[in-house]
């Protein structure tokens, strides 16, 4: 009773704080997704499904989203996949705690910051200018999608790095050694017994990424130059210019409901995958 | 209009001002040779709440007054000298657009005194019950006479003064003319051709539907302020037509236009201005279609917190000393001739800040219905995710 009682009040601030943080106002997106917007914007009160028939109007945001975070998870999972390795395993001690800070270094100064440093070298004058003086002509990078998917790897790209670096680090080695004594060659061992273990990591890393990715602004408003519109913006100019309320709730809610679903998908999936796993602990 | 005042002529107040931005004299020399210190101290004496900080037991203004403008549109050294007279800090909030302006104050808490809207969003916030009708005995700066009516009338709404006016100017287009071979555009047609054509990938466009739709519409000789679904229509069709030989869709294009990224973009008198001084190749035009005339304007939220320090504030900088100072900051025209008297004849000649009367003539003041209409918010978002 009294060990009930001691757990109860520990868990009571998070509690407090998800029902005021979150679920109200979940509860208010969704109330104000059944209103009207007011004649100069804002909210009137209303019991419509107006604004979830509309959505199609924002289609292309969503569909851009949707193409761009997924991609910009498994470019980031491809980069970062190597370097966690390499971190893990074939780094010695003294160097790793160097090369792990490196990683995180670029947290320490805003994204905002960081990515006006990617307008400059994405610009004319920048890399674009460099490949032309190699001689490879001046493409154009800055405003277009290669160079929101850039930023949006770059951003992202430690939030990858760090849990899958964490599950390969916990990795037992002799299970290695097991595998290379059992005649399997390098790459099979990494396949069967690697990559499976690391499969945890590897599943944090892109639900980390995703989310975020599925409400990314910024880098595609600021690398972008506004052309390349992801729901996020959608959100930010229905709220902040048309003030449109009632149908920024909408998209919000069926962001939100996306993201449920795709969630769930890949967590059933993940899952499944991990089986696999379960099979290697045996071994 | 007079060209010396009681207490510095206008070439002193210039030589001084000079001097002052050269780093030659102290800020506290400035302000009192220029009468900028003793107008702080007039405004003590006027109000009882702005005698030196010792005095503020009674009737104090408080510690700050909270400001939403837009940016590069004040000079910090007379925030300085209102908070050395006052002990009222001025926190500045800076804003991108009329809407995110009017989102914030529907949304409630702003906590803003003094904000800075737009002609065409004025009646808007009285319709909302969101701004107050203006005390003028708290403003004794404030000489309606003064003031150019064109100007200043959006500030007065069913016969009361919400507002009083702070600057105004245009919307036209800047463009590099080291990439035209020699020509100058003179009309929006040429804008929105050039861009499909030669410029393509050049041209930036405000992040804003008021001025991009606007100039759009100005393709065809609609107005600028047309709601009208079919003229609508066109303009978005243009719109998407011309969006794969944008640059970007950015209401901060400075950057871009001198780093010779963007050739050509939508731009704003002051911007226009700022980059054709540092850069003579870019040059500010009107399109001879027409476009847009605005004015803003200061004014008090309803909900303002400090809404004696918000009166001084806007008194302060009604000061036609410290408006100088400010205009010469931020390059933008000043609708009071009391502030013109005091202004550099060259400054008063500029036609990018003052154009020819016949291309002024062809502007349209931008409307309340300009603003709010929803279906010119869905064209730009249509535009801006194709």
């Amino acid at each position: 009773m009294q060990r009930r009682l001691v757990s109860g009040l520990l868990l009571a601030p998070a509690g407090v704080w998800f029902a005021v943080m979150l679920v109200l106002p979940l509860c208010f997106v969704l109330v104000f997704s059944l209103g009207e917007r007011g004649a100069a914007g804002g909210y009137v009160p209303a019991f419509t499904l107006e604004q979830y028939a509309n959505l199609p109007a924002r289609g292309q945001a969503f569909l851009n989203t949707l193409i761009l975070a997924p991609m910009g998870t498994l470019l980031a999972l491809v980069i970062a996949y190597p370097l966690a390795y390499f971190l893990a395993l074939e780094v010695g001690p003294k160097w790793r705690t160097t090369l792990l800070i490196l990683v995180i270094v670029p947290f320490w100064t805003s994204i905002l910051i960081r990515s006006y440093a990617w307008i400059f070298i994405l610009g004319g004058q920048g890399l674009p200018a460099l490949l032309e003086w190699m001689g490879f002509g001046a493409p154009r990078l800055i405003n277009t999608r290669f160079a929101v998917l850039t930023g949006i790897v770059y951003g992202y790209l430690p939030l990858m790095v760090l849990p899958i670096y964490v599950s390969l680090e916990r990795l037992d080695k002799r299970l290695l050694e097991a595998s290379a004594d059992l005649g399997a060659p390098p790459f099979r061992s990494f396949l069967q017994v690697v990559l499976p273990l690391s499969l945890p990591g590897v599943a944090t890393g892109c639900m980390l990424v995703f989310i975020l990715l599925m409400g990314e602004f910024l880098i595609p408003a600021m690398l972008g130059g506004g052309k390349v519109f992801f729901i996020g913006n959608a959100l930010v100019d229905l709220f902040l210019q048309s003030r449109n309320w009632a149908f920024g709730a909408a998209v919000a809610v069926t962001l939100v409901a996306i993201m449920l679903v795709t969630v769930t998908f890949y967590l059933v999936l993940m899952r499944r995958l991990g089986g696999t796993r379960g099979n290697v602990e045996l071994i | 209009m007079k060209d010396t005042i009681d207490h510095i002529s206008r070439r002193r107040f210039m030589e001084e001002l000079r001097r002052y931005q050269k780093g030659s004299v102290t800020r506290r020399h400035f302000l009192g040779v220029t009468g900028l210190g003793a107008a702080t101290a007039v405004l003590g004496a006027a109000m009882p709440g702005l005698l030196p900080r010792k005095a503020f037991a009674q009737g104090s203004i408080g510690d700050r007054v909270v400001l939403a403008t837009w940016p590069n549109y004040h000079d910090a050294a007379n925030f300085d000298a209102f908070t050395a007279a006052t002990g009222a800090a001025v926190q500045v909030n800076v804003f991108g657009s009329n809407e995110e302006m009017l989102a914030k104050l529907q949304a409630g808490g702003s906590g803003w005194d003094v904000f800075v809207p737009t002609n065409y969003a004025i009646s808007t916030y009285v319709d909302q019950d969101l701004i107050e009708p203006l005390d003028l005995a708290l403003l004794p700066n404030y000489d309606a006479a003064s003031f150019d009516p064109r100007f200043a009338d959006p500030g007065t709404v069913g016969g009361k003064l919400y507002a009083v006016p702070k600057n105004w100017g245009t919307t036209g287009f800047a463009v590099n003319t080291s990439r035209t071979g020699g020509t100058t555009p003179t009309t929006w047609k040429e804008f929105w051709d050039l861009t499909q054509t030669t410029f393509s990938g050049r041209t930036m466009v405000h992040d804003y539907q008021l001025t991009t739709i606007g100039n759009a519409l100005k393709y065809f000789g609609f107005s600028f302020n047309s709601v009208d679904p079919a003229e609508l229509a066109k303009a978005e069709e243009l719109l998407l037509a011309a969006k794969p030989h944008l640059f970007a869709i950015n209401s901060d294009y400075q950057p871009s236009m001198r780093s010779g990224d963007a050739w050509m973009t939508i731009c704003w008198t002051g911007d226009g201005k700022q980059l054709n001084r540092d850069m003579p190749e870019i040059v500010y035009v009107l399109g001879k279609e027409g476009g847009e005339l605005w004015s803003d304007f200061y004014a008090v939220p309803k909900s303002a917190p400090h809404r004696a320090a918000a009166y001084a504030l806007i008194d302060f900088l009604l000061k036609p000393e410290v408006n100088a100072v400010e205009a010469l900051f931020h390059g933008y025209p000043v609708p009071d001739s009391r502030v013109s008297a005091l202004l550099p004849a060259e400054v008063l000649a500029d036609p990018i800040l003052y154009p020819a009367a016949d291309l002024l003539n062809a502007l349209e003041f931008g409307a309340a219905v300009t603003l709010t209409d929803p279906n010119r918010a869905e064209l730009m978002a249509r535009f801006k995710s194709a």
